[in-house]
């Protein structure tokens, strides 16, 4: 089955050592994900494109036990559908971004935990293409 | 130039099948008008806010086709917050004299639907399942609770008392005491917040008449003064739902600016405060909100609601009237269904439920996607 990543352009694919694509403000340094062609802090258009750090700290997270309205969700639905986890990955002195979580069991998820930037399946297109997305997984220790 | 509510009207909050959202905001408009000694006739201009409705003004068909201004407003879960706030501005303005805000809901069962697009997110942001507002209020409380220690058991306590109030009010959607083990033990939904501990859609309507604070006494012996109306969005660095990133800068959320401006606008601060309602669409943003609102510091709420300190009794009685957790949220009506109780409280009208001790300054709080607020305080 291939794969395919849920959209373009917000992280580099195929890749061993994936990243998130965001963009910078060339005006006042701004790190926004996913990219955009404005800056949120200073409203400059002088933006330029930014790979992300693979690693940071877990800043917030909570569960996602119900299946979220379909559309937009495109996971598995109704009794196929899979609880995860959600949370926000703050990259040191880059960004937070807020993204699935591998480990959706909070007695496992700790705040401030050491976390890793993966591709993970989380759906199939009407193709049959599995369709890949970006998660965090808890850095082992 | 200081405005007053003169009449407040009610359409019970809950499930009508049958019953459109227009007709259920003619009845609340009707009720408020009673409530004013006055008739549809008077009334000059008026504000209307839905999420569902495009055109709440539609209303004017079950009331009378008299041309007044009607201006139709959505902002989100403060959407009933900017109706009476353009409403108060309209009379401060000298334009008019007597007008009206009404909010009218009928929403269907189940979790809001929408566009991620149409929230500056991307599409893929919906696909994957991060366009939820549930599962902020679980991060936001999740994250709370282990900055600030506070339990589990708290956050049954706020929902039980949500449930205790509103069986004392014939208006409130959910009526029935839930024990705290009930709560902790539904499914759970979002981390750490289970069914029982969040508010639904449902419907209902609320309205509300208004005119310059120097005519009220035509109208009423009891006019509640609105001293402070503000409507706030977030700022950068503030923590609020459907937000795919945050800086790693950090400052307050809109609630804090919306209630800070209240406050200086009114000149009372929360130590004055008497009876209070605060956005509960989940026991643990009452729990937030306390603190971002000035009624306590960050952690404090542990001990108080230990003690009763929110209890209709308590030094700090919160949604006297079951809030969003026993009305549940027709979003154009929410908010003024806060108000509503309010001005019940000051004049002494709340029956079953009344805060004692004469209580002089109420207030209350919005807060919904994408970060918005709204604060009203009112007085006596
Ligand atoms: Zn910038």
């Amino acid at each position: 089955m291939a794969q395919v990543p849920v959209a373009e352009g917000i992280f580099t694919w195929p890749s061993d050592d994936p990243q998130l694509i965001a963009s910078r403000c060339s005006a006042c340094g701004m790190v926004m994900f996913p990219a955009q062609d404005s800056c949120a802090r200073c409203a400059s258009t002088e933006i330029e494109e930014h790979l992300l750090p693979r690693r940071g700290r877990l800043w917030a997270w909570t569960t996602q036990d119900f299946q979220p309205p379909s559309p937009p969700y495109a996971g598995a639905t109704g009794k196929d559908f899979v609880p995860f986890a959600i949370g926000y990955v703050e990259l040191p002195d880059e960004v937070k971004v807020e993204a699935r979580l591998t480990e959706s069991d909070p007695e496992k998820l700790v705040q401030a935990a050491e976390m890793e930037l993966v591709v993970v399946p989380f759906g199939t297109d009407d193709d049959g293409n599995e369709v890949v997305t970006f998660a965090f997984r808890p850095v082992a220790t | 130039m200081d405005v007053a509510i003169i009449g407040v009207g009610l359409h019970p909050f809950g499930r009508f099948p049958g019953v459109s959202a227009i007709d259920m905001g003619a009845i609340a408009i009707r009720r408020a008008l009673a409530d004013a000694g006055v008739e549809w006739r008077d009334i000059e201009f008026a504000f209307g806010g839905s999420y569902e409705i495009d055109n709440p003004d539609a209303v004017v068909a079950r009331l009378g086709l008299t041309g007044i201004p009607f201006t139709d407003v959505y902002n989100g879960c403060a959407t009933a917050a900017s109706a009476l706030t353009l409403a108060a501005n309209t009379i401060r303005l000298g334009d008019h004299r007597l007008g009206l805000a009404v909010g009218m809901d009928k929403h269907v069962p189940g979790a809001f639907k929408g566009d991620p697009q149409d929230y500056a997110c991307p599409s893929w942001y919906g696909e994957v399942g991060h366009f939820t507002t549930t599962k902020f209020f679980g991060m936001k409380i999740n994250k709370y609770m282990h900055d600030h220690g506070i339990s589990h058991s708290t956050l049954a306590k706020v929902a039980a008392k949500g449930y205790r109030n509103g069986g004392l009010n014939p208006n409130a959607f959910r009526r029935k005491p839930l024990s705290e083990e009930e709560i902790l033990g539904s499914p759970m939904l979002n981390y750490p917040l289970t069914q029982y501990m969040f508010c639904a859609p449902d419907e209902g309507a609320a309205a509300v008449v208004l005119c310059p604070a120097e005519d009220a006494r035509r109208y009423t012996e009891t006019p509640i003064y609105l001293r402070a109306s503000t409507v706030r969005t977030r700022r950068l660095g503030a923590f609020e739902v459907h937000s795919p990133w945050l800086p790693i800068e950090e400052t307050v959320g809109a609630t804090v600016d919306a209630s800070r401006a209240a406050y200086e606008m009114a000149g009372i601060g929360p130590q004055d405060v008497d009876v209070i309602q605060l956005q509960d669409t989940d026991a643990g943003a009452e729990v937030i909100h306390m603190a971002e609102n000035g009624f306590c510091a960050d952690g404090d709420q542990e001990a108080l609601i230990a003690d009763g300190a929110t209890e209709i009794d308590g030094p700090l009685p919160v949604n006297t009237d079951g809030g969003l957790i026993a009305n549940g949220e027709p979003i154009g009506a929410s908010g003024l269904r806060q108000i509503h109780e309010i001005v019940l409280q000051l004049r002494g009208q709340a029956g079953d439920r009344q805060v004692p001790g004469s209580p002089k300054v109420g207030y209350t709080q919005l807060y919904g996607a994408p970060g918005t607020a709204g604060v009203s305080i009112l007085s006596v």
